[in-house]
């Protein structure tokens, strides 16, 4: 197995020569992550957040791992048997503080990771199935995500399990009997927290085989870069090893120091604090919250209030919640600009960090109670989110004019300068 | 023609949004809990911050409060007495508290099978006051006095806000009565403006100085008791807050010389390479 431009692996002791020759696999991580894989010579710190996506997905599967050892899925025991991991089991408060904080930190590399796509352009051709791929993740995320939220079973796992799972009968006719057969019940209880618990243990297995596709698709064209200009030769590279393992070395040194602050010293600012009160239907809490990692997403769901166009509001708010995501499979038709590169698009340069400001103050409105100001201010926002990408982006895609793009990417980087000497040790670069 | 499409789907979203944006809005009336409720207050333990550590004195000073005061109507089903070595009482104490508790452990006669109970050993959870949840409600005017195993984090500002409403009791004032005449606390409730909807069916538990007498002969001032038993119920809900810290510090400074080696190991390698 090869991708169409990396260099040949040739093994040289005889023991990789009979490996190879049996089973390709050092040829793959040679072509995939090793100095086989030329890779854009430019790229800048915010290409490390895929390398940590993947991190935060492996902490979350070995935690979890360990922690469903000790974790019941009652809903009588469920409670309790995270408190006794908090209490009794030999680091199990560490297992745990880091399995929950670890969903926050995957969310904020992937969001940045998301962003930083949208900026340079990486969702446009030839890296469409990249992309695709990638809100596939997503997706798979905030699921996994939410079933997940639901184990511990306290007050906010109850009550947003009950939010959550009650878009279903929303839908016209089928909805209640939908609700009732996806719930295993007439409300979240055993019957749900069992199947959530099932689910969640499987997805995360389901988002690394994505994610082998996702890596296996961006290995066809190769990465995109922060100019958007394809790779016109090998002064444009250097093979990821050992340049870009080395700086994801680094990344994930800080990624891990700011892990570490919030899960040694601030393990509960993130979480709810009625969380740590067990779930009880007959009591509920004066706000219903969801995760900070899907506030805009609930206030989207929330800003549709009237009935409209023949459809209930609350159908409105489902479909409209769902569609701000599934709208991400369409946008790499429906921004149709040639240059990739915010850098070298003004109007779109201008939208995107309009966008990113929209996103923010969609999330501050999640995270309110649904009272005056902040639902006008949802409805707005929401509004804006919609017509970000359907309708502002394809406008711009066809009325700006964007900047000159540099010839190559190696002549943005030098400038007409000589190129110096590989340092000893490492090798010449090509 | 895909443009068009997405102009059509996207002028839907945005039209019902607008057009809910532009509907007039219900007047909310100002209530006297939104305006009346106050933030807890400031206070410093010991255990705030990074190096935070537990005071034991306080804590075992904060137990004798939850023993004597507390414990008569909430339980904290989640604390064994073993649980009290880290406060430091020694296998002994705890043992003698243990046997010692006002309610006895639910058990069975071994001889006759028939419930009956027994004294407790260190082994056991914190016997609680009420055999169920109708018993602690009717015995407390239908209010259900929460468990206190993980209040210090199941309240927004955690065990600040314990102090500030153990000691926030007061009147209520007359500039409340005067705006909001509908809103007088009603009779077998108290005025506490710490709590959410400013009514609390808890009596004020801490009341004169010297309600409890303290072994290690600290004076027990309401102050001193209210910011004690905030302390004790912290580590009740977060015993493992030490090692915690500790761990915290030991990790941070490894990740720093091993994130600055990999800065080095990473400009080292692209010494050469323009980018």
């Amino acid at each position: 197995m090869s991708f169409p431009w990396a260099e040949n692996y040739e093994p040289k002791h005889p023991l990789t020569k009979w490996i190879d020759a049996k089973l390709p696999l050092p040829r793959l991580v040679y072509n995939a992550v090793g100095a086989g894989y030329p890779v854009p010579r430019n790229l800048n710190y915010f290409w490390n957040f895929g390398v940590l996506a993947g991190l935060a997905l492996t902490f979350q599967i070995v935690t979890g791992i360990v922690l469903a050892m000790h974790y019941a899925s009652t809903a009588d025991g469920a409670f309790a048997s995270v408190e006794s991991i908090m209490r009794d089991v030999n680091g199990g408060w560490f297992l745990r503080y880091m399995h929950m904080n670890g969903a926050s930190m995957f969310f904020i590399v992937v969001y940045i990771h998301i962003f930083r796509g949208l900026f340079y352009g990486s969702y446009k051709a030839p890296r469409e199935m990249v992309w695709l791929l990638g809100v596939v993740i997503f997706l798979l995320m905030m699921a996994t995500a939410f079933m997940g939220y639901v184990l511990p079973w306290g007050q906010m796992s109850f009550w947003g399990a009950q939010v959550i799972t009650g878009f279903f009968s929303a839908i016209p006719i089928v909805g209640d009997p939908i609700h009732t057969w996806l719930l295993g019940g007439f409300a979240p209880d055993n019957a749900a927290l069992n199947r959530f618990f099932s689910l969640h243990y499987l997805l995360p297995f389901v988002i690394a085989g994505v994610i082998v596709l996702h890596i296996w698709a961006l290995h066809i064209p190769g990465s995109n870069n922060p100019t958007g200009v394809d790779v016109k030769g090998p002064q444009d590279t250097v093979p990821f090893h050992p340049y870009y393992t080395a700086k994801d070395g680094f990344g994930v040194g800080v990624f891990l120091v700011v892990f570490s602050i919030l899960l040694f010293f601030y393990p509960n600012t993130l979480g709810h604090p009625d969380n740590y009160i067990q779930a009880n239907p007959l009591s509920t809490p004066a706000h219903i919250v969801p995760e900070w990692y899907f506030w805009p997403f609930y206030a989207i769901l929330r800003a549709f209030t009237v009935n409209w166009l023949w459809i209930p509001a609350k159908l409105w708010g489902v479909i409209a919640m769902f569609s701000s995501i599934l709208l991400l499979f369409f946008l790499p038709w429906l921004d149709n600009s040639p240059v990739r590169s915010a850098n070298y698009r003004p109007a779109y340069r201008i939208a995107f960090w309009v966008l990113v400001l929209d996103v923010l103050v969609l999330g501050w409105i999640g995270k309110s109670p649904a009272e005056e100001p902040y639902v006008r201010i949802g409805q707005f926002a929401a509004a804006y989110y919609f017509a970000h990408f359907l309708l502002i982006v394809p406008i711009i895609a066809i009325v700006e004019k964007t900047k000159p793009l540099p010839n190559s990417i190696s002549e943005s980087v030098l400038h007409g300068e000589a190129e110096e000497a590989a340092p000893i040790g490492v090798g010449s670069a090509h | 023609m895909r443009v068009l499409i997405s102009w059509i789907v996207g002028l839907g979203f945005v039209s019902a949004l607008l057009v809910a944006f532009f509907m007039p809005r219900e007047k909310v009336e100002p209530t006297a809990a939104v305006e009346f409720h106050k933030e807890a207050k400031e206070v410093h333990f010991s255990f705030d911050g990074p190096f935070g550590k537990y005071d034991r004195q306080q804590l075992q000073r904060g137990f004798q409060v939850y023993q004597e005061v507390c414990s008569a109507c909430h339980s904290m089903k989640l604390v064994a007495f073993r649980d009290l070595e880290e406060i430091g009482f020694s296998k002994p104490e705890v043992k003698a508290l243990a046997s010692q508790w006002k309610t006895e452990v639910p058990a069975i006669n071994p001889d006759t099978g028939e419930a009956t109970t027994r004294k407790a050993i260190p082994s056991d959870y914190f016997p609680a006051p009420y055999a169920n949840e109708t018993a602690a409600r009717a015995a407390n005017n239908n209010a259900l006095p929460p468990d206190m195993s993980l209040l210090a984090k199941a309240r927004e500002g955690g065990p600040h806000y314990i102090y500030s409403l153990i000691t926030g009791y007061q009147d209520q004032p007359a500039e409340l009565l005067k705006k909001f005449p509908d809103a007088k606390t009603p009779t077998g409730l108290h005025y506490n403006p710490y709590f959410a909807n400013l009514n609390i069916a808890m009596p004020p538990p801490l009341v004169a100085d010297g309600q409890v007498t303290y072994a290690d002969g600290t004076p027990a001032t309401v102050d001193q008791m209210s910011k004690d038993v905030s302390a004790f119920l912290m580590w009740a809900a977060e015993p493992k807050l030490e090692n915690r810290h500790r761990w915290g510090i030991a990790v941070l400074i490894y990740l720093l010389i091993a994130t600055g080696l990999a800065y080095g190991a990473y400009r080292n390698i692209w010494r050469d390479k323009k980018h």
